[in-house]
């Protein structure tokens, strides 16, 4: 494991207060002869074998204002080729654990193992509608880390652009204004450009809140395919019964309240310690289905 | 026609402005685009204003005027930044507190009898008086400004267009709000010979809003801006020369009306 994909905190790692099922060491296993190759350029950039290890957290707890940690306690760990649902209400932690494993939280206590550099997705509502560009350009943005200012972007990187726009249905929006796209187009383009930068994990924040069918459709595709390159996805959502269809799900309000495969974790029990006073709909007796409401 | 176009030419002060208003243009015509983009026009109006103090204490002491210009910025940004950070105010009162504050103690130095009459020169520029030696200093200005907003183009396209998202594109937000501001202080020193601190911040703004309602790509905004700013340069000189009123108020006037046109054009008519 290289240096830098490593974040450790001063305390030491207390084992944390997982409910965790099987940790994904297997799926890993398979996962690393699918990564092999299509990850070269992750994988050069980092010791061998990382990339198959996936994601591990230790006793995480950190935040932006000293002595007040927005995430306390959090340890899990998702294997290479896993899907984790992260629930937890607005405020509850999961655009905070993001910015831990993206390296932009003030880590107070714990560690933080990736498996190299993760890709963002953010909201749809937080970039800028009245900016002028394209969806193509949107896309290459996830190439700029890789581009000397002097240079043009390379024509490899044009073409995985495109590719990248093909892959979440949008050739033939490639040269409209980002602005003019729907919703869920748009949280298209912002996964197209993560999709660029080739990254082992990917962090989504609600790709699919507020979203058109077609678009739901084709992310949850997307997710499967990503999922079966072995590479390792965070999804914060709101939908308890979109996260029931991952491998994991993480439940998170202000510190982890469970961590597991959703057989185990989506209790009435653990939702409501997750959700507290926010509203939970129970559905056919055992099922918990859509919670809270949730504008941005 | 073309004699009314080519007639204010011929003098060779006019020649010199013109060359001073296309080396401006280079610089105020992108500039002004990530101004705009980064919603930051009040603080381009802001420091433009708040250095009148240092200008006038440049002219009383015989001083090169862009010394004055360095000087009067740096302490517009020092106050403006002071001031800001009092949060019983908020930024805005602070900065409009400030800047109110400076360009009358700017007014107040300039109109005291023992000062050179030279407040106008100052506030709207003098851009018929442009000197060979202000022409070079205002070309490696403008050179400069034109580098480090080709060298920051994609940082700063990352932090403008999705700010919470670009440290993981590979660009630091805090870093390059502060790279702009910098910018935006060069381009005014380099602007300020020729158009004054009061004139010069419609160079800036002006063609950019213009761009930014024309064109949809960011290359093409960046590019049409300049050619904005140049036209609205050569507009104004001619209009100055045949009405015989001032250059830089011309200038001025001029690429605010590109920026009228511009807004007339029907929504949506240029776009895809």
């Amino acid at each position: 494991m290289s240096g830098d994909c490593k974040t450790r905190g001063s305390g030491g790692a207390d084992g944390g207060t997982t409910t965790a099922g099987s940790t994904g060491a297997d799926v890993a296993a398979t996962a690393a002869g699918a990564t092999g190759g299509a990850d070269r350029a992750i994988t050069a950039a980092r010791s061998t074998g990382a990339a198959a290890r996936g994601l591990a957290v230790r006793g995480l707890s950190g935040g932006y204002a000293p002595g007040r940690d927005a995430l306390r306690d959090v340890s899990f760990a998702a294997g290479a080729g896993q899907i984790v649902g992260v629930l937890g209400p607005n405020g509850g932690g999961k655009t905070t654990l993001f910015r831990a494993l993206l390296g932009e939280l003030p880590i107070r206590r714990g560690e933080i193992e990736l498996p190299g550099r993760p890709a963002y997705v953010p909201q749809t509502e937080r970039a800028r509608l009245d900016f002028p560009v394209s969806a193509f350009d949107v896309v290459l943005m996830g190439a700029y880390a890789r581009t000397p200012w002097f240079r043009r972007v390379a024509r490899g990187d044009r073409e995985a652009a495109r590719a990248a726009l093909k892959r979440v249905g949008l050739t033939g929006e490639a040269d409209a204004g980002f602005g003019a796209l729907s919703g869920g187009q748009r949280q298209r383009v912002l996964i197209a450009r993560a999709l660029l930068q080739d990254a082992p994990m990917l962090l989504l924040d609600e790709p699919l809140s507020g979203v058109d069918g077609v678009s739901a459709e084709r992310i949850e595709a997307l997710f499967a395919e990503l999922r079966a390159e072995g590479r390792t996805l965070l999804v914060a959502t709101h939908d308890v019964r979109q996260a029931a269809a991952w491998d994991q799900v993480l439940c998170l309000h202000g510190r982890q309240i469970a961590y597991g495969p959703p057989a185990a974790v989506l209790g009435p029990e653990t939702l409501r310690e997750t959700y507290g006073a926010e509203l939970i709909v129970l559905e056919g007796g055992d099922r918990a289905v859509g919670v809270g409401h949730h504008e941005h | 026609m073309l004699d009314w176009l080519t007639d204010p030419f011929a003098s060779p002060i006019v020649q010199r402005a013109l060359v001073e208003l296309l080396i401006l243009s280079l610089a105020c015509g992108p500039l002004g685009v990530w101004v705009l983009l980064y919603r930051d026009a009040y603080a381009a109006e802001s420091i433009s204003h708040g250095m009148l103090p240092g200008l006038v204490v440049a002219a009383l002491a015989g001083a090169p005027l862009l010394l004055g210009a360095v000087g009067g910025v740096l302490v517009a940004a020092a106050g403006i930044a002071l001031v800001a950070r009092d949060r019983r105010l908020g930024s805005d009162v602070g900065v409009a507190v400030c800047v109110s504050a400076l360009l009358g103690l700017g007014a107040m130095l300039a109109l005291s009898p023992a000062s050179p009459p030279r407040l106008q020169e100052l506030l709207f520029g003098d851009l018929l008086g442009v000197s060979g030696g202000d022409l070079a200093v205002a070309g490696a200005l403008a050179g400069g400004v034109l580098l480090a907003l080709l060298a920051g183009h994609r940082s700063l396209a990352l932090v403008g267009f999705d700010r919470g998202a670009a440290p993981s594109l590979g660009a630091r937000p805090l870093r390059w709000e502060l790279a702009l501001l910098v910018i935006l202080a060069v381009t005014t020193v380099a602007a300020v010979q020729g158009l004054g601190n009061l004139l010069l911040v419609a160079l800036v703004l002006a063609p950019a809003a213009a761009a930014l309602t024309l064109a949809r790509r960011l290359a093409a905004v960046l590019a049409l801006s300049v050619v904005l700013a140049a036209l609205a340069g050569i507009a104004g000189l001619v209009v100055s020369f045949h009405l015989e009123v001032a250059a830089g108020a011309s200038v001025a006037l001029c690429a605010v009306a590109v920026a009228l046109l511009a807004l007339l054009v029907p929504a949506g008519r240029l776009s895809h």
